[in-house]
């Protein structure tokens, strides 16, 4: 198995003017290695998200990708204040984003939905008071 | 058909880009999600959402512009982002009204 190439990135919170940065860099450096444009589509959509989702929920966080030919990992950490009912966050439509959130057009209840969506494995891990940590895999 | 030959024969502005990508649909939506997920990519995207963040859902749906109608005007931060990246139109028409212009077109 090939080493994988491993991108970090740091989400910051509230931070709407740099959110997607980190997918728009996977989404170049896949690209430039070649992976099919469905499948670039797919990592920039579902990354793109969880970028968003720390930016709105969870005062930013840490965007890991590891890339191998055989599938790309994205790893989204933060330390903000977890989900409390997961499927339940997972139902097309179900939001907490706020008023303002809505104006800038997101809280369409869509992000997990869509990271489920397009990737080939999601979990999601969430304490609380202490964070979540989503891991989603795409195989070409 | 070209960005720029939609826009003069629709009558939009070209704000910002060169309009050199093909467009082969048209596609209305302001949630961002939805759009992000369901838009066409070659696309003209039309929305009342002229912010920073269109920006980049326009850049990673792979849009080929985006038309933002009513006369709305994009932000500064949505101007600067879009450079080199995103082909920007703008209508003075309601949303209804640019898509079947659009949609005329094509």
């Amino acid at each position: 198995m090939s080493e994988p190439i491993i991108l970090n990135y740091q989400v910051s919170a509230a931070d709407f003017s740099h959110a997607g940065e980190a997918s728009s860099n996977v989404k170049k450096t896949l690209k430039s290695l070649g992976f099919p444009p469905e499948v670039v589509r797919r990592v920039a959509i579902a990354m793109y998200e969880g970028e968003i989702n720390m930016v709105i929920h969870a005062h930013g966080g840490e965007a890991t990708a590891s890339i191998t030919p055989e599938e790309i990992e994205i790893i989204l950490k933060d330390v903000g204040p977890g989900i409390p009912d997961i499927p339940l966050a997972m139902q097309e439509g179900y939001s907490t984003a706020s008023d303002s959130v809505r104006g800038l057009g997101f809280g369409a209840g869509m992000g997990l939905p869509n990271m489920k969506r397009y990737t080939d494995f999601l979990q999601v891990n969430s304490v609380v008071g202490e964070g979540t940590t989503v891991r989603m895999i795409i195989r070409p | 058909m070209t960005v720029r030959e939609l826009s003069e024969r629709c009558g939009f502005d070209l704000t910002c880009g060169e309009g050199e990508r093909e467009v082969s649909s048209v596609y209305c939506c302001d949630l961002l999600s939805i759009v992000m997920g369901r838009a066409p990519a070659q696309s003209a995207w039309v929305t009342v959402i002229g912010n920073v963040n269109s920006i980049a859902v326009a850049t990673l749906a792979e849009v080929s512009c985006i038309v933002l109608a009513e006369g709305f005007s994009y932000d500064a931060d949505a101007l600067s982002a879009a450079k080199g990246k995103v082909t920007l139109l703008t209508s003075g028409l309601p949303v209804y009204e640019t898509a079947c212009k659009i949609g005329a077109q094509l």
